[in-house]
């Protein structure tokens, strides 16, 4: 069995000595709950742009991402070419300069300023409750994939642990580190580490990914080992990954794209902390350019793992001096009925691997990125790649507990609860709000633990509360009649969309219940992704609609209040040199990404 | 306040990248390490990639920190051109 070797620990404690470091040393930055809860909007677009691609790769992102390349191939690309690059791009060049402009902190106090209180409140609760799940989905998923590679076994087991010990603990291990260094130094920590995080996930998954390809012969090897669809991100299948067009390209393309990359306070508050307008514009751009090399980082690891020969029990027999050794090479039976490096799910009851009633195992994708690494990495570089997973983790994670911090205090606590706060009374608010969050986090992980079945839940909210304030967001930023009074009513119309559309479908091979169809199944899609993107795209429709009809008959506020609130309403300085200006680098990414999606259609 | 990013990401891939490739260098002839990598010395080679980048980002953000110093005690002079 493979275990860390001092080097490796070596390396693990060195990467997240640098973690507390940096945050030990912005603490003297940390005076006011400005300088907590914001960076103060001073810095460059290039620190911007990394926490950006920081706050965005999760561990939810990179274990999942190799978990698609296993389940669907390349097509899960599309996660990124289209889903993610367009719309990172359309933040940067129409969007930013209302954010940023209007001078709000978060997109809920943009809503604020745009309609009114009850838009904004009624988006501050309700994203406070995706921030918790998120962090506790990442949480629990990350502690599950350091118990599934074994590595700390031994140490546990000194440590006078049980395997069964180590989730709760690996969980509140994790969570306390991430709320060490968010307390330390705030935003300003949590964005420098995730920078620092984002390319130490380069590091530490480059050689992994060089190797793989490299034993399983290269891109021609790869494309014999693997059905040949599984290398075309559009070819192949009529319906990649059981979406058909339309739900690909508006659901994924459009909705959940920009409610993933233009809405979410995590990724907006990176940009939100430039230091003038044109930095903010440019942070998603920068980005993106990683981005568009994501997939072979994240997506490629999942192919390789499914395209590699499944382990089994060997023996060799060798003689030596006249006597016959046998080595068995024992393999675990998970591992054994699994598919390539993926192997199948246990189930804890009886420690078997589970089966569908097909009687084929039931996979689990989530170990396909895990299991590469501890297929490939020597030691010493298996140490750098725990880093790097661990560091996405922590850079997500962050991004949640500051998102959360931001929103309470400013939008819940400072407008609704406690209007005259100081400002050392919101830094005081907003420490408590991240112990509060991580804390609600833990507990989210460690039902999850209890109940796995909750994941599922988890994973809903975030097309449930997020796609219908795609269309409350554009419609306030592009249309100037949109009033407050149809936001809110278009956002709780959008909420209860998305949930009655969940409660009446069903992915195929799902019983009712958490998976969907509660109230009765009148339509069944081909995969959950399928009725994810399906449940955005009604939430989003439903928003938009009574948003408009409610906005045609109430009263539009005057424009003169609307000024650097609207698009058209807001004043744009553009950079004379034109190669300089934001647009130009977007028209360069743009390039780029349609001749990917054209290269491996 | 004066603390440049890179700095910091600069030294942790310094002292990671040696690591490894002070590890990778002294263990090179020892092929049972390298079973897992297909026979390839890779901490040795990513190793010095990883100390390279981090000399770079080490030297960027001293030279950027060297000029934020002598703009702050030493105010621009006349029209003396600016160091960028």
């Amino acid at each position: 069995m493979l275990t860390l070797t001092a080097l490796d620990w070596l390396i693990l404690l060195l990467s997240f000595a640098f973690v507390l470091g940096i945050a030990w040393k912005l603490k003297s930055r940390i005076k006011t709950g400005q300088d907590f809860l914001g960076a103060g909007r001073s810095l460059p677009a290039w620190i911007c742009g990394l926490a950006f691609a920081g706050a965005s790769t999760g561990a939810l992102e990179v274990v999942g991402m190799g978990a698609a390349g296993a389940r669907f191939g390349l097509a899960a690309a599309h996660f990124y070419w289209l889903g993610a690059i367009p719309a990172m791009l359309f933040l940067g060049v129409f969007m930013m300069p209302v954010y940023y402009g209007s001078k709000a902190r978060s997109v809920a106090e943009f809503l604020g300023l745009r309609f009114d209180g009850k838009t904004r409140l009624l988006h501050a609760v309700l994203y406070l409750a995706v921030m918790i799940a998120s962090a506790g989905i990442s949480l629990f998923l990350m502690a599950r994939v350091l118990q599934g590679l074994h590595l700390f076994d031994v140490p546990f087991r000194i440590a006078g642990l049980s395997p069964q010990g180590f989730l709760p603990v690996l969980v509140v291990f994790l969570a306390a580190v991430v709320l060490a260094y968010v307390l330390l130094g705030g935003l300003v920590a949590s964005m420098y580490n995730q920078v620092l995080q984002f390319l130490l996930l380069v590091a530490g998954f480059a050689p992994m990914v060089f190797l793989g390809l490299r034993s399983v012969g290269g891109w021609s090897g790869l494309q014999d080992d693997v059905p040949a669809s599984a290398l075309h991100a559009w070819q192949g299948n009529g319906s990649p990954m059981g979406i058909e067009m339309v739900g690909l390209g508006l659901g994924l393309g459009f909705v959940l794209a920009a409610a993933s990359f233009c809405m979410d306070q995590r990724v907006v508050q990176t940009a939100l902390a430039a230091k003038d307008v044109e930095s903010a514009r440019k942070t998603p751009m920068i980005a993106a350019i990683p981005r568009l090399l994501l997939p072979f980082l994240l997506v490629l690891p999942g192919l390789i793992a499914i395209a590699l020969p499944t382990p089994h029990t060997t023996t060799q027999e060798r003689i030596e001096g006249g006597s016959i050794f046998r080595t068995t090479a024992v393999v675990q039976p998970e591992a054994e009925a699994g598919l390539g490096l993926v192997p199948a799910k246990v189930d804890p009851a009886t420690g078997r691997p589970m089966l569908k009633a097909s009687g084929q195992a039931v996979l689990d994708y989530d170990m396909a990125t895990p299991n590469l690494l501890l297929r490939f990495l020597p030691t010493g570089l298996l140490g750098l790649g725990l880093a790097a997973l661990l560091a996405s983790f922590m850079g997500g994670m962050a991004a949640c507990v500051t998102a959360f911090n931001i929103v309470f205090t400013r939008d819940i606590y400072e407008a609704f609860l406690r209007k005259d706060a100081g400002d050392a009374h919101s830094l005081k608010v907003g420490r408590w709000a991240a112990v509060g969050c991580v804390l609600l986090s833990i507990g989210t992980a460690l039902a999850a633990v209890q109940f796995n079945s909750i994941l599922d839940a988890l994973e809903l909210v975030f097309a449930v509360v997020m796609a219908p304030l795609v269309a409350t967001v554009l419609l306030g930023m592009f249309w100037k009649r949109a009033t407050g009074h149809g936001a809110f009513a278009g956002l709780l119309a959008g909420t209860v969309a998305a949930l009655l559309h969940h409660g009446l479908t069903l992915p195929m091979d799902a019983h009712p219940g958490l998976h969907g169809g509660w109230i009765t199944v009148v339509h069944s899609y081909p995969s959950d992704l399928a009725q994810n993107v399906w449940t955005a795209l009604f939430a989003f429709s439903a928003s938009f609609l009574v948003t408009v009809a409610v906005s045609l008959a109430t009263t539009a506020r005057p424009e003169a209040e609307l000024r650097g609130l609207v698009y058209q309403l807001t004043p744009r300085k553009a950079n004379k040199v034109w190669w300089k200006r934001p647009e130009a680098l977007a028209v360069a990414i743009l390039l780029v990404v349609i001749a990917l999606n054209f290269y491996f259609a | 306040m004066n603390f440049d990013l890179r700095v910091a990401v600069g030294w942790m891939f310094l002292l990671i990248g040696l690591l490894l490739g002070f590890f990778g260098f002294a263990s090179k002839d020892n092929p049972a390490l390298w079973l897992h990598s297909l026979g390839i010395d890779v901490d040795l080679w990513w190793g010095l990639v990883l100390a390279a980048f981090g000399l770079t980002m080490l030297a960027l953000g001293k030279q950027a920190q060297k000029q934020a110093e002598t703009a702050l005690t030493a105010p621009v002079k006349g029209k003396g051109r600016r160091v960028r």
